[in-house]
């Protein structure tokens, strides 16, 4: 078992507590020193990529982790709040208790990745500087917390802890309906949230596992507990498997979730929050924010209901394909550039629901690696919004034309971006899709091969915005336009690296999470099995 | 006799050093004319006296004065909460310009708060229903006055008017319904009622007429819908001390009472059941009063301060939904119900005297507390700002706040009860609440000052006393097992299970 401790602090707290560290800099920095908050956040934000370098190199391929203690790696387990509670409530007990297994561990790169290029992306950022960085910094601690926690009431805390500096980012620092989109987030999101506390305390009341101190039973919000059938009490509200309790949980905790991803038709905060955010915060929010939603319902929602995950499969691939042509659809309708990019993210995290769905192992893996990848293609396209934005001052699609002749380096990336986005091969994106609808094809025939259509509106939106963009004649006024700068590239590179690498060689991706993916599948089904033995 | 007299007055203490503080503050007052500053130090140090006196209490738990009053962890929780509720109203009132506009009549001001804290003292130890009804007067008298205490300003004096007409009426109430239960039941002490009622010596739609009575005079003391509608109206025009103080010390010593009455006269004392879960004398359903009550003030406060455009008015209407989560706790019928509603109040105390004594530090600069002077505060006051902005994200019930803790428990303990609905209504209520506190984010950081920009200067005690809020309000958010274990520990009642 690997342990990696630094100041007898494990690898995990420091990836998740290094930003709030850096945060406590930022804020006492003296205010005009604008330059080294910049540099304060961006060398926290390479730390953690560093750790995350050390994370996959450490990690091990063979662990699945999941529901057992002893496949979670890195663990760090320390007892945080125990209130011998009155004997109707019995004892409150409430952990620190990080670790990763292979589906989280691939998040947790893809955040210390994605906060690195919104901290260079938020680099010409002027008004309040430190408030910002500040604030992102400790949003970045909220996801990092929620990829690594394996306490519920944890990961409820860091889930919360990111709304309110999501707020203000999109709040202070937005464009121009920003008071309205960042408002609709907040409460669509707390929404989500107050359901899943509702079904978090249900599962607390109905899990008790033995106190290994006094031999006691006692309650837990430790999740893999909870994916445990024999730590239910029967007579407690969410025991039993197939009870309606449990999927009323379950539709809870999905609420929840797929506000966060976000499924139709909880999506609609999402146009309006992506286009209002500034540059960065558009890109952690499409890079990172979306996938806890997906996240939380393979970490949480399935293997610990897994009656209603398999009892729900079908609409939950149905809502998938809803989000894949309906997403699709409505980019292809957008004039706004982001706007248009906030649409393909809902479509393509409908890949991600279709390929969860599916519950077997090539739609699983594709379901996690599309998370992936989603993570960095969309953080590509956002940024390459952003730089056009940075000039042009406008988004709207039709103003523009010509500009390959004007830009050649930024017209590059942009291609690079694009085609991973439609799903060409040897793109990274294309790997994803292909097990996705590999695995769902198994399952779900027709709704596939109908989903598989949305592949193909993707392509035509895509290209129809290259020929607005790039091909025609240059309009006047854009006579003006610089190409892309070095601090934009550094920005994009390393992701347009990363997009062709994983679509010509996404082994070392794929093994990260496979062994996981595959047990998860096992672990669902089989529970479901149970249950429909049980009934 | 007397020599039980002499017996009981040990155990009160608390009370008779509240006593002599009320008459060293009138004196002081009427000797030397103008030394406010000296009558609030009498206050304050009276208030430390009856602080020693409480501890010195610690885990009594004795009936006095032939069954009128409890001396018992329950009462002594909820006079901590009063004692500190009272002593940080005082030290608000030396920094607000509301109380110093009152000149020569802040002597009396502080001696009233005073007695007001005594009469919520006896209110939260009352075993007897004359004594409740007569403590609850002591301490309505003496609020009608405060909240009037501002008497050039005309909202002020209406807002005592109203306030002494829905008090006078309350109250006439609550004595009818008192009058009621002692025709059938002979009995003004609580203990001896119950016994009488469990032995069904009265028939039930009688005592249930009576009990609705009573629950006029706690209702309208704890503000529940329908019996709130003095609260805005006088939350607005007293002075915003005055509004903090009656928003939580008062709310918690009519909690206190309305928690004592409601357990001790309609529990099954001879029910059997998991220890710490209790079930209802036959016939009388005060829990579905109670659910009904709760669902209407939280409910009814919320969507009402969605359309305030005053912040204390809008503070005022969220302190009535809070009254109504604070229910949510009693409806559960357990000591893990009560437990919670009294580790809200600790919260709770943290986070709406905070928020208000923000409103006051932003009013002594501003001269009004419309939505519109707030605009600009994250420049104007990055520090009353962000504390603001922490004490409306407790409010609201936000993790890491202490706030959430308080949800979290009345949730846990109505999921525990297996009330799941009204688990969801209660959560529902508060994503309504985050729209209107979120407005005051807004005006703070999104919105550019319209008139004044110049940054709001703020003395040194000032900083140490929102600290001092502060703290607590983020720190039981992270930490808060020996809070809940003292709650719990307190739920204690003198005479029952």
């Amino acid at each position: 078992m690997m342990e990696l401790k630094f100041l007898n602090v494990g690898i995990l707290t420091w990836i998740t507590f290094l930003p709030v560290l850096g945060m406590i800099v930022v804020l006492l920095l003296p205010k005009n020193n604008k330059t080294a908050m910049r540099w304060t956040s961006l060398g926290v934000t390479i730390l953690q990529m560093a750790l995350s370098v050390v994370i996959f190199q450490y990690f091990n391929r063979g662990l699945a982790g999941i529901n057992t203690v002893d496949g979670m790696q890195f663990k760090e387990f320390i007892p945080w709040i125990d209130v011998q509670s009155l004997a109707i409530l019995g004892r409150l007990k409430i952990d620190y208790f990080l670790g990763i297994d292979g589906i989280s561990v691939s998040m947790v790169m893809l955040t210390a990745l994605v906060s690195f290029v919104a901290t260079i992306a938020s680099w010409n950022i002027e008004k309040s500087v430190k408030g910002f960085f500040a604030l992102l910094l400790l949003l970045n601690t909220g996801m990092m917390g929620v990829f690594v926690s394996l306490d519920f009431f944890l990961f409820y805390i860091f889930w919360e802890v990111m709304l309110l500096p999501m707020y203000f980012l999109i709040g202070v620092w937005g464009g121009p309906r920003r008071e309205y989109a960042a408002i609709k987030f907040f409460i669509y999101t707390l929404f989500g949230s107050v359901l899943m506390l509702l079904a978090m305390l249900a599962l607390y009341f109905s899990v008790s596992v033995i106190d290994p101190s006094t031999g006691m039973k006692m309650h837990t919000f430790n999740m893999l507990a909870m994916m445990n059938p024999a730590n239910f009490d029967p007579a407690s509200l969410l025991g039993g498997l197939g009870t309606s309790m449990r999927y009323y949980a379950y539709v809870a905790l999905f609420i929840g979730f797929a506000i966060k991803v976000p499924i139709f038709p909880f999506h609609t905060w999402l146009p309006d929050a992506h286009v209002e955010a500034p540059t960065a915060i558009s890109v952690i929010l499409a890079g990172v924010l979306l996938k806890m939603g997906t996240y939380g319902l393979m970490r949480i929602a399935f293997p610990i209901f897994p009656d209603a995950a398999i009892y729900f499969a079908y609409p939950l691939a149905f809502v998938g394909f809803i989000n894949i042509i309906y997403g699709a659809l409505c980019a292809m309708a957008q004039t706004d550039f982001k706007k248009l990019i906030a649409y393909s993210s809902v479509s393509h995290m409908g890949i991600v629901i279709l390929g969860m769905a599916a519950f077997n192992s090539q739609g699983m893996v594709g379901a996690i690696f599309q998370m992936f990848n989603h993570g960095t293609i969309t953080a590509m396209l956002f940024l390459i919004v952003g730089v056009l934005y940075d000039r042009a001052h406008t988004r709207g699609l039709n103003d523009f034309g010509g500009l390959m002749n004007k830009m050649p380096k930024y017209s590059a990336v942009m291609v690079i971006a694009f085609f991973a986005a439609l799903g060409l091969p040897s793109m990274s994106g294309f790997v994803s899709e292909a097990f996705v609808f590999l695995g769902a094809f198994q399952t779900y025939r027709y709704l596939t091969i109908a989903s598989a259509f949305g592949i193909v509106l993707t392509a035509g939106y895509m290209l129809w915005t290259l020929q607005r963009v790039f091909l025609g004649t240059l309009p006047e006024k854009w006579n003006g336009l610089t190409d892309i700068n070095t601090r934009e590239l550094i920005s994009l590179v390393p992701l347009a690296v990363i997009v062709i690498f994983l679509g010509i060689y996404p082994m070392p991706i794929i093994n990260l999470m496979n062994t996981s993916a595959n047990a998860l599948v096992e672990f669902v089904r089989s529970g479901a099995g149970m249950a429909l033995v049980g009934r | 006799m007397l020599a039980q007299i002499l017996f009981n007055l040990a155990f009160i203490k608390p009370e008779i050093a509240l006593t002599m503080t009320l008459c060293a503050a009138i004196l002081t007052d009427l000797l030397y004319k103008n030394r406010t500053g000296l009558v609030a130090g009498i206050v304050l140090g009276g208030f430390a006296a009856a602080a020693i006196g409480l501890a010195t209490q610690a885990g009594l738990s004795v009936s006095v004065f032939n069954g009128a009053l409890a001396i018992d962890p329950f009462s002594n929780f909820f006079k901590m909460v009063i004692l500190a509720c009272s002593s940080f109203v005082v030290l608000f009132s030396l920094g607000s310009n509301e109380v110093s506009a009152m000149k020569s009549r802040q002597g009396e001001y502080y001696a009233l708060l005073s007695a007001m804290a005594l009469g919520m003292f006896l209110m939260v130890s009352a075993t007897d229903l004359l004594v409740m009804y007569v403590t609850l007067e002591l301490s309505s008298l003496t609020s009608y006055i405060l909240s009037g205490s501002m008497k050039a300003q005309k909202n002020s004096s209406e807002a005592s008017l109203k306030y002494l007409l829905y008090g006078a009426f309350s109250s006439g109430v609550m004595l009818y319904g008192i009058s009621l239960i002692y025709g059938l039941t002979g009995s003004l002490n609580i203990f001896t009622i119950n016994t009488v009622l469990a032995h069904g010596g009265a028939s039930s739609p009688a005592v249930l007429i009576a009990g609705i009575f009573l629950l006029v005079g706690f209702g309208y003391k704890i503000s529940a819908v329908p019996f709130h509608f003095w609260t805005p109206d006088v939350y607005e025009g007293a002075p915003t001390t005055i509004t903090a103080f009656l928003s939580v010390a008062s709310k918690a010593a009519g909690f206190g009472m309305l928690m004592r009455a409601f357990k001790v006269v309609f529990i099954d004392t001879g029910a059997l059941g998991t220890p710490g879960a209790w079930s209802l004398l036959h016939g009388i359903d005060a829990q579905s009063i109670l659910i009904v009550l709760s669902i209407l003030t939280m409910t009814l406060g919320n969507l009402v301060a969605l359309w305030q455009d005053n912040v204390k008015r809008l503070l005022a209407y969220s302190s009535i939904a809070h009254a109504g989560y604070m229910l949510l706790g009693l409806v559960v019928l357990g000591n893990d119900g009560f437990s919670a509603t009294m580790l809200y109040f600790v919260i709770y105390m943290f986070m709406n005297l905070g928020a208000f004594y923000v409103v006051i530090l932003v009013s002594n600069n501003t001269g009004n507390e419309t939505m519109e002077s707030y605009k600009g505060l994250g420049a104007r006051s990055p520090f009353l700002a962000v504390g603001m902005a922490i004490f409306l994200v407790s409010l609201t019930g936000l993790p890491p706040t202490a706030g959430f803790i308080g949800k979290l428990y009345i949730f846990a303990a109505l999921i525990n009860a297996k009330m799941v609905a009204l688990a969801i209504v209660g959560v529902l209520n508060s994503v309504v609440s985050l729209y209107y506190y979120a407005r005051v984010f807004r005006n703070m950081f999104l919105r550019e000052s319209t008139g004044e920009t110049s940054l709001i200067p703020i003395s040194m005690p000032t900083y140490a006393l929102l600290l001092i809020l502060l703290v607590p309000t983020i720190l039981l958010g992270l930490y808060f097992g020996p809070l809940v274990q003292f709650a719990q520990y307190s739920v204690a009642m003198f005479g029952i299970k």
